[in-house]
């Protein structure tokens, strides 16, 4: 077994990193939450953050070399979409999308 | 403190970070030799998905504390911008202000950001603890799965961890609807499309929430003039 004080030490920093991340603007900025530009970021920045999300995990989750062309990813994303569009129901929209992505994966079509 | 509303609005987190956590506890568990709860706590404690995949690497190969300090930092500075746009919303949220803050990951975000409120502030308060506490329950339940079946793991869930990208499909989606508009969109997916052209695939993702926020701030500066004028409007009116 490897040293347990040394897993202990590197969890305790490993929270302090994390936690600085998430708490530096609220320790620094939270005197400005009226601030109009704040607002605007926290008007628009979370529907920016969604979507660069969606580009970002989209591209990793699918196969874009040919002859798929990262359409094991695409197919089930437009099902999510549809389904969305249509039903407006979160929940299916989402079981709907995974469970297309899953068969195709797990039939090696991707 | 089961809270069937929050239990369906966190189910998609739950679907992601079930199979997430547990490759997760997988990999601690096959490539370090630690204890099992070594998993447990770093889920309970650190709490950032792509961040405790990143510790693993560095556990192995034994980093000095101010790499992981300054690896974990990075990796996760994408959250600093997360709390800049929730400023408003956990002001005087009190003794639950401090865990919003620590369980602030991207799905999380996602969630608090997206869904429907009323004015009643302190019950919304309430219920984005509860959201994020059931967030983080998931996470430690499949990091400890995984810990503890480690190799055996032999069910095919091969795909689940798609149930994220269709939350953010969704959400997106309803991002859209709330504002009515498509620019901010736009402004995210253009974002990531020039961090994936042009950076390392680690550092993807803050690259692409520092450009959408930077392309913010400018489209700010061009839009202020109307928004003080419309406030101005209103204040007289």
């Amino acid at each position: 077994m490897d040293n347990l004080s040394y897993l202990l030490e590197f969890i305790a920093v490993g929270t302090i990193a994390t936690f600085a991340t998430r708490v530096i603007p609220f320790a620094f900025f939270s005197r400005h939450s009226e601030h109009p530009l704040i607002q605007h970021l926290g008007r628009f920045l979370p529907a920016a953050v969604m979507s660069l999300l969606v580009v970002i995990f989209l591209l990793r989750s699918g196969n874009w070399s040919a002859p798929v062309l990262g359409l094991d990813a695409l197919v089930p994303s437009l099902v999510v979409v549809g389904l969305h569009l249509w039903r407006r129901n979160a929940l299916l929209s989402i079981i709907a999308g995974t469970a297309c992505y899953m068969a195709i994966q797990q039939s090696g079509l991707g | 403190m089961i809270d069937r509303s929050v239990f369906k609005l966190t189910l998609p987190i739950l679907f992601g970070y079930i199979p997430l956590g547990m490759a997760f506890g997988v990999l601690f568990v096959t490539q370090l030799d630690y204890p099992w709860w070594g998993a447990t706590l770093m889920s309970l404690a650190i709490y950032a998905g792509a961040g405790q995949i990143l510790a693993v690497s560095l556990l192995a190969v034994h980093a000095s504390l101010l790499e992981v300090f300054v690896a974990l930092f990075v990796l996760n500075a994408r959250h600093l911008f997360y709390g800049l746009s929730l400023l408003g919303r956990f002001r005087g949220a009190g003794w639950r202000k401090g865990y919003l803050i620590f369980g602030l990951t991207d799905e999380t975000y996602s969630l608090l950001t997206s869904r429907h409120r009323t004015d009643d502030t302190e019950a919304e308060q309430r219920r984005d603890s509860l959201i994020t506490l059931y967030n983080q329950s998931y996470w430690v339940i499949g990091s400890t799965l995984g810990a503890w079946l480690g190799r055996a793991v032999n069910f095919d869930s091969t795909g689940i961890e798609f149930a994220l990208v269709a939350l953010f499909i969704v959400l997106t989606i309803e991002q859209y609807k709330v504002l009515g508009q498509m620019l901010p969109i736009w402004i995210g997916a253009a974002a990531a499309g020039l961090s994936l052209a042009i950076l390392p695939s680690d550092q993807q993702l803050i690259g692409a929430v520092v450009l959408a926020t930077l392309s913010l701030l400018a489209h700010y500066r061009f839009h202020r003039p109307s928004v003080s004028a419309g406030s101005q409007e209103h204040s007289h009116g």
